[in-house]
């Protein structure tokens, strides 16, 4: 692999951009591989490169049905935070962020990650109480926030408007090195990443069965033929029930369609992400200066990556009250991503009835963000077949025992 | 804009009426039941991609629970029915089988 640097844009500059290499290899798949991972979202890729560095198993496939980074890894907000409540929450998704932090370094690939700095708004007196717990809670598990107030809040986003028709702003909670970044950067920075590790990225390969025998995986039947392996990751946001019939287990998840749109572009007005967790939108601008905008989830399950006009319209309703100055934008796009929720709103990184067999799912909506945190938990898991400190608590067992961790009652709406 | 039929009022309710109430037909197993029997109750869900029976509350109507035969694929509505049943009555699995011919409910 050929590094990116400002040394081969001028090199290139010189050869009419003759020298750029493919960022990735397209090769057919081989008979046999140590681990395949089954889908090639940023969460697959993310597993991969974590397996090949931290653990140097690099004889991995990782299988995709459609096209790389094409399923909900493109189809998100791009937010980055870890100010979480609960202890195993705030370990992974701040490893994430940290991981986040390091990422165009680490793998030479720009991931343009911006820590801009998300910002929670507290519009009730229940939130208030909520924010100041979480940001206690935040102290003590590492993670810097702060609870600020309204005039702060007014000063780092000029345009938002503290006296809202049905809730004021009475403060927030504040990460000032929670931010975005460039989701395609990251499924193609570590897609580069594996390839050039020898991992086998496959695309356009649906697997379409699970074969096991005596309570293990042998192998996955996929459009492209019979693939062998000794062990298998399942990591398929979206339809990860889907793979856990073939495997035959259930999940305790549902999935239901999120939705975001963006606006057409404007000036700089705003850098920073905000969300509105009471009147339900979060906003930020990107690069590109489009306004982009997401909400809550619809409320059943569905398949089809679109969802109702009902939370659209909550959404910019919401969004219109908080920044008035959006009123008149018009609206370029919209998207919806099909996402796994559990029941508690935490996701699940775990063993299965099958002994070799992994899942990695139920990421709801929180599955951007934990990208590189959720790699390195289920790489560790995979290669040492043990959950390591980060994926402890989110074993599938902690359903059957109660020991949730319940981020949907500590996180609100908008997880 | 999903509409799903009320069996008790009789009306089309869009979804502002309606409050989702997930699958279906779950069987709560009584005094005695395994751990596993009541964790599949309580969170193990079927999840398909094709025909799922939920229910819905038409919370701002009527305020009863009603069961709706939807696909997760296509959004279609296949019919409502009164929820005091524990599998899908016979006229619905007709009409589902009537788009989907050979669909079979799940074990």
């Amino acid at each position: 692999m050929r590094r990116y640097s400002a040394f081969a844009i001028a090199r290139e500059a010189f050869r009419h951009h003759a020298g750029w290499e493919r960022a990735w290899r397209s090769p057919e798949p081989k008979k046999k591989y140590k681990v395949i991972v089954i889908g090639a979202g940023g969460h697959g890729l993310a597993t991969a490169y974590y397996l090949g560095k931290n653990y140097g198993i690099r004889d991995v496939a990782v299988l995709e049905k459609g096209w790389l980074g094409g399923g909900n890894t493109g189809r998100n907000t791009t937010i980055i935070r870890s100010n979480y409540l609960q202890d195993p929450s705030a370990a992974i998704y701040e490893k994430s962020r940290s991981l986040y932090e390091t990422f165009s370094q680490d793998l030479n690939y720009n991931a343009m990650f911006s820590p801009r700095g998300v910002m929670m708004l507290a519009q009730t007196q229940h939130e208030i109480r909520g924010y100041q717990r979480t940001a206690h809670a935040n102290v003590l598990q590492g993670v810097e926030t702060e609870f600020i107030s309204p005039a702060r809040v007014k000063e780092i986003v000029p345009i938002i408007n503290l006296d809202g028709p049905r809730y004021p702003v009475l403060g927030a909670l504040w990460q000032p090195r929670a931010g975005s970044a460039r989701h395609d950067a990251i499924a193609w920075g570590y897609a580069r990443a594996c390839s050039a590790m020898g991992m086998d990225i496959i695309q356009k390969c649906e697997v379409t069965g699970v074969r096991s025998e005596n309570g293990a995986v042998t192998g996955v039947s996929t459009s492209k033929g019979e693939i062998d392996c000794d062990k298998l990751a399942i990591v398929v946001a979206g339809h990860s029930g889907q793979l856990a019939d073939m495997a035959g287990f259930r999940l305790p998840i549902e999935s239901v369609a999120l939705q975001a749109l963006v606006s057409e572009p404007i000036k700089p007005c705003m850098d920073c992400v905000v969300m509105a967790n009471t009147v339900h939108g979060y906003m930020s601008q990107s690069d590109k200066g489009e306004m982009v905008i997401g909400g809550g989830a619809d409320g059943y399950n569905n398949y089809t990556q679109r969802g109702s006009f009902l939370h659209i319209e909550e959404t910019v309703r919401a969004l219109v009250e908080t920044f008035p100055m959006i009123s008149r934008l018009k609206m370029m796009r919209m998207w919806g991503g099909i996402v796994d929720m559990t029941g508690d709103r935490s996701p699940v990184i775990s063993r299965t009835p099958l002994g070799n067999c992994f899942i990695n799912a139920g990421w709801g909506t929180g599955g951007f963000k934990s990208i590189p945190g959720s790699g390195w938990a289920m790489a560790e898991l995979v290669a040492k077949g043990e959950p390591g400190p980060l994926a402890a608590e989110f074993g599938l067992d902690r359903f059957r025992e109660g020991r949730f961790i319940d981020e949907s009652v500590a996180a609100g709406v908008a997880h | 804009m999903l509409i799903l039929h009320c069996p008790y009022c009789g009306i089309e309710c869009d979804e502002t009426e309606l409050a989702p109430g997930g699958e279906a037909h779950l069987t709560r197993h009584g005094p005695g039941a395994s751990d596993a029997e009541f964790e599949a109750y309580l969170f193990e869900r079927a999840n398909p991609k094709g025909v799922h029976f939920e229910r819905w509350r038409h919370a701002n109507g009527c305020g009863k629970w009603f069961l709706a035969a939807r696909s997760t694929t296509t959004l279609e509505v296949f019919g409502t029915y009164e929820a005091q049943t524990t599998e899908p009555p016979a006229e619905i699995v007709e009409k589902i089988r009537a788009r989907i011919p050979g669909w079979e409910a799940r074990p």
